[in-house]
């Protein structure tokens, strides 16, 4: 037991994150709770504005003000709180152990100084390298992450970059200090489908390397089966469903997580056979109801259901849920795949 | 046998010229954006067209709808070439050949209410009075699942699923044949995209529609396509019976892109061997020499990059089955 | 387009349905009202119309009643401003005033905006060498002095309020036309244009009912400001006297009247002079503040 203790790298606990806007309070994140493991890549899916972006961000203390605040939590990195750092330990952390890359490889790097400067930036900040060995690591990072003829290109502008060679030198800045956890929030949504792959594997092949930590946050199901080894499913600011990748695709115990493998388009699917979509649309995260918020849309919804909130129950080892009916899910007591 | 072609495209060219200077322009160059390109869709088939961005592919769906102009080439729907008509028989013509686009946000006026949108064609057309212009609107509502009722909201009201359902409602409101579908999910999470494909193939059946599909995502092609054709900087490389591309790909790159896919099932993945293709596309501008692809094709010999290999049929079981490779269904090692 | 809005209408009533809807515009309102000085503008704005159409009602004298034994009196109650040299109600001058501020600001701004209008729409929607043309001489009107411009038409004219209007008209459309150009650049190629186009629809259609609508906004704008810089320039063509002739009153023929007396008869110059500025500050305001309600991103 104290053994897996120790290996967890980040524990977030009750993290809640909400916008105070002027149609009500947004719970963009609610409640959420999860930990990572060294040398483990976490995936967290769901569709748009379930939150993935803020719980990731949340972690960072990146949340856009003045509108959002998180207002409760925990999030335990190397025996500390953050949500209790200083701005000046904070930007220790920043870039440094924990490092984050964007989704919009066109927007993150800054169109004025040269890809070189960029990858420099960091290694100076953080390891108070000289510019001259800055510059001989920022040379070593360029080739690690694989952009061709590096010394040329080195003191090239973003413009002159391709969409995938951008989120390279992206990857390249964010693994410069040899960070402990890497989050990837869609790191490949705006690529092409090959340079996707490149990407993906290169991230994956630097784990490895680095012996560091991933969270990435993607909406495809395909890449979470591929690279994650745990993963959580938001919904509406709340995670429903939280085990290994197994489990996830295996043997889903939320209606939710099951409605998401039966409404993906698969490329190894025999016959043309009809997807089954949820029914329905997710609720505003405004008004939430206080009864399981995936009930409005569930078919098996029962009387216990219409209770309280269903909270995250570990149904069997390292397998948490949040349905009052998930066990009888995994046991296949309902049928899980079939209508 | 030709009768059951309802669109038959030849050596489609369509070139950007690229221009600059204000008032006296100079010529700098051109995109290639779409090069000689041939394919056919049958009565009541879906087509499916897969490439990565930039491929042209977009391209294809403007010049056949005629929203820009070709190059070279034809395009003949129903026995008629579509770019010898006038604007007159164009006009008549545009009621059978629609359009659903990829971005339900950019698609739909953001002053006009969905009512309004899906009655332009009505409008545009003079078809029926005003009391059975609504009464067909509330109709294609219905059929495209959403509530009659909502017919003055505005398209922001509505979510990116329910507006992708607006865009289908008026591409159906003419009774259409001919519908092109440009990326119509990839804007979509994936649940919604499972409705709106539900949706596409439902009303295929019950109107007897023809569906050219693009989309970059070619797990989604698969699944609503019977033939796909594969699409590499503006050039047709591989077109094939879906199940055919997915078994035998014959081409690298459709063989890369299929490996690039991964597919929802962690146990598979982690048996599947990856196929990685490496570096990026080219630029239109200067396609590559030869095969375009050669850049990045991991079985290149140097004949690949002097000439240019042309599209052949390598069928083996009676179903065409083309591609453009001099080593076609030689396996990536 | 009113046809299923009428119908619907109908139908509303009939069953009693209510629809709620927000739109731009609605949005925009709700905006609008939260910024007070906005606000201010649109208050001045209305006032000064309102005080325009009922001039003869609100003013206490004829304005070209010429009383003798009243001149170059200053503010009482019997003449709230004081009278001029020739013995005429500065109030009553200041409220006529009005009338041919707000005709220059709105016929001549409307004129521009014709223009304008045509000209962008040539130019964004069909491009290439009428765009080219068309902007080069914007180019050059906007290099040009709009006041120095003025005075040339005018004096090639001759004065007169009718040769105001086309004067500052002529002048303002290379604003307009390139607000409506370049809003048309930006939706002309909006997948809703291209829809509407597979469609079907003349350029005529889409011009009117996609592209207008849509780019309506910052037309609005543009065209409340710069009915605040024709004012002005109204007033100094008629403070340099080849603008609107006597005895017809407007602001800038007052203040150009009353500026030797300065030392003597401030007030002669003052109270045109206020007139001129709260004017021109409301539509200033009031642009300003419609420019930040369209624009959501600021909100
Ligand atoms: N600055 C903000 N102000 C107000 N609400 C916000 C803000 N940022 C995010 N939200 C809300 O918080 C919710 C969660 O947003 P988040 O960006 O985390 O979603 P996501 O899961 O990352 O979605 P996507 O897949 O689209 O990236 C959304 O409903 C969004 O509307
Ligand atoms: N109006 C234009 N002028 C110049 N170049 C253009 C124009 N329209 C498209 N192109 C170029 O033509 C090529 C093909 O574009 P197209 O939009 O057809 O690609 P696509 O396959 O639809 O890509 P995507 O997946 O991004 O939609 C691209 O390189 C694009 O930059
Ligand atoms: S022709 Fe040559 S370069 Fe082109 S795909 Fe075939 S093997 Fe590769
Ligand atoms: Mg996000
Ligand atoms: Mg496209």
């Amino acid at each position: 037991m104290t053994e897996t203790e120790n290996n967890k790298i980040l524990e977030v606990k009750n993290l809640s994150t909400y916008f105070y806007t002027d149609d009500g309070v947004v719970k963009a994140v609610d409640d959420v709770s999860f930990d990572l493991k060294k040398g483990e890549t976490l995936g967290i899916v769901g569709e748009t504005g379930c939150g993935k972006s803020v719980t990731a961000l949340s972690i960072l203390r990146l949340i856009p003000q003045p509108l959002g605040r998180i207002v409760a939590g925990e999030i335990i990195f190397e025996g500390r709180d953050l949500l209790k750092l200083g701005q000046k330990d904070l930007q220790n952390l920043r870039g440094n152990k924990i490092s984050m890359i964007f989704q919009d490889p066109m927007t993150s790097l800054n169109p004025v100084y040269t890809v070189g400067n960029q990858v420099m930036e960091s290694l100076i900040v953080h390891r108070k390298l000289k510019k001259d060995e800055a510059r001989r690591e920022g040379l070593k990072l360029l080739e690690m992450v694989g952009i061709p003829e590096f010394k040329r290109r080195f003191n090239n502008y973003p413009h002159e970059f391709s969409g995938g060679m951008r989120q390279r030198v992206m990857i390249a800045m964010a693994i410069a200090n040899s960070p402990s956890i890497l989050i990837a929030d869609e790191p490949t949504t705006a690529l092409d489908v090959t340079v996707q792959a490149q990407i993906l594997e290169l991230m994956d092949e630097l784990k490895y390397k680095t012996n560091s930590s991933i969270i990435i946050i993607t909406h495809d199901l395909g890449v979470v089966a591929k690279y994650a080894n745990r993963v959580m499913v938001m919904y509406a600011g709340k995670p429903v469903e939280f085990s290994s990748v197994d489990n996830i695709f295996y043997k889903p115990a939320h209606p939710y997580t099951i409605g998401l493998m039966k409404s993906v388009t698969r490329l190894d699917e025999e016959k043309r056979g009809k997807l089954k979509p949820i029914e329905g649309l997710p609720p505003s995260l405004i008004d939430l109801p206080k009864f399981c918020i995936f009930r409005a849309r569930c078919k098996y919804a029962c009387d216990e259901c219409k209770g309280e909130y269903p909270p995250l129950k570990e149904i069997e080892k390292d397998h948490f849920v949040s349905c009052y009916r998930g066990k009888e899910f995994m046991e296949g007591i309902i049928e899980r795949f079939d209508n | 046998m030709e009768n059951n072609k309802l669109l038959e495209v030849k050596n489609l060219k369509k070139y950007f010229n690229l221009r600059s200077g204000f008032l006296f322009q100079k010529f700098t160059g051109s995109v290639k954006a779409v090069d000689d390109i041939s394919f056919f869709i049958k009565r009541g088939e879906t087509f499916g067209l897969v490439g990565e961005t930039g491929c042209g592919k977009t391209t294809v769906a403007k010049v056949i709808l005629r929203l820009v102009p070709q190059t070279s080439g034809e395009a003949t729907y129903n026995g008629v070439n579509l770019f010898k008509l006038n604007s007159k028989e164009m006009f008549k013509i545009r009621r059978e050949i629609q359009v659903i686009f990829q971005d339900p946000y950019a698609s739909l006026s953001p002053r006009m209410t969905v009512g309004d949108i899906i009655n332009e064609p009505f409008e545009i057309h003079k078809i029926g009075d005003k009391r059975k212009r609504i009464k067909k609107v509330k109709e294609l509502l219905r059929v495209v699942g959403l509530n009659p009722e909502h017919i003055h909201r505005y398209p922001h009201e509505f979510s990116g699923g329910q507006r992708q359902r607006v865009g289908v409602a008026r591409a159906l409101a003419l009774t259409p044949k001919l519908l092109l579908c440009d990326e119509p999910v990839s804007a979509l999470d994936v649940s919604v995209q499972a409705q709106i494909l539900n949706l596409l193939t439902d009303l295929q059946k019950e109107f007897n529609l023809t569906y050219l599909f693009i989309a970059h995502d070619l797990s989604v092609v698969k699944h609503v396509s019977d033939r796909i054709g594969v699409m590499y900087l503006g050039k047709m490389v591989e077109v094939a019976k879906s199940e055919d591309l997915y078994k035998t790909p014959l081409h690298p790159y459709t063989m890369g892109l299929l490996s690039a896919i991964p597919i929802p099932d962690p146990e598979l993945e982690r048996k599947r061997k990856r196929i990685v293709l490496e570096g990026d596309v080219p630029s239109p501008i200067n396609p590559p020499s030869g095969c375009s692809f050669h850049t990045r094709c991991p079985n290149a010999q140097d004949i690949c990059s002097m000439e240019e290999p042309e599209l052949r049929d390598y069928s083996k079981n009676g179903n065409e089955h083309l591609a453009a490779c001099f080593f076609a269904g030689k396996p990536i090692v | 387009m009113a046809t299923i809005k009428e119908l619907e209408a109908l139908e509303e009533i009939e069953t009693g349905k209510k629809y709620s809807r927000t739109s731009l515009y609605k949005d925009a309102w709700k905006r609008l009202r939260k910024n007070k000085l906005a606000m201010l503008g649109l208050l001045i704005v209305i006032l000064l119309i309102l005080i325009a159409i009922f001039a003869s009602l609100i003013s206490p004298y004829n304005p070209i009643e010429r009383i003798k034994e009243d001149s170059s009196l200053g503010p009482s109650i019997k003449h709230f401003f004081g009278t001029d040299l020739l013995g005429r109600d500065i109030f009553s001058r200041v409220i006529y005033g009005s009338r041919v501020s707000i005709e220059v600001g709105v016929i001549a701004v409307g004129i521009s905006v014709v223009i304008g209008l045509f000209f962008g729409a040539l130019s964004g929607y069909f491009g290439g060498l009428s765009d080219a043309v068309i902007m080069r001489v914007a180019d050059i009107f906007f290099a040009f002095p709009y006041i120095l411009g003025a005075i040339a038409i005018m004096t090639i004219l001759g004065p007169g309020i009718v040769n105001i209007f086309i004067a500052i008209g002529i002048l303002g459309w290379a604003s307009i036309a390139r607000i409506f150009r370049s809003s048309i650049l930006t939706i002309k190629n909006k997948e809703y244009i291209e829809a509407a186009r597979a469609m079907g629809a003349s350029n005529n259609r889409i011009i009117m009912k996609h592209i207008f609508p849509n780019s309506f906004a910052p037309i609005i704008v543009y065209a409340t400001m710069n009915v605040g810089t024709a004012i002005i320039v109204e007033a100094a063509l008629s403070f340099l006297g080849i603008g609107v002739q006597p005895p017809t009153p407007a602001w800038g023929k007052m203040l150009a009247d009353s500026m030797s007396y300065i030392d003597v008869a401030p007030w002669m110059m003052f109270f045109p002079g206020l007139a001129i500025l709260i004017t021109v500050l409301g539509f200033v305001l009031l642009g300003d503040g419609l420019r930040d309600a369209f624009d959501p991103k600021l909100k």
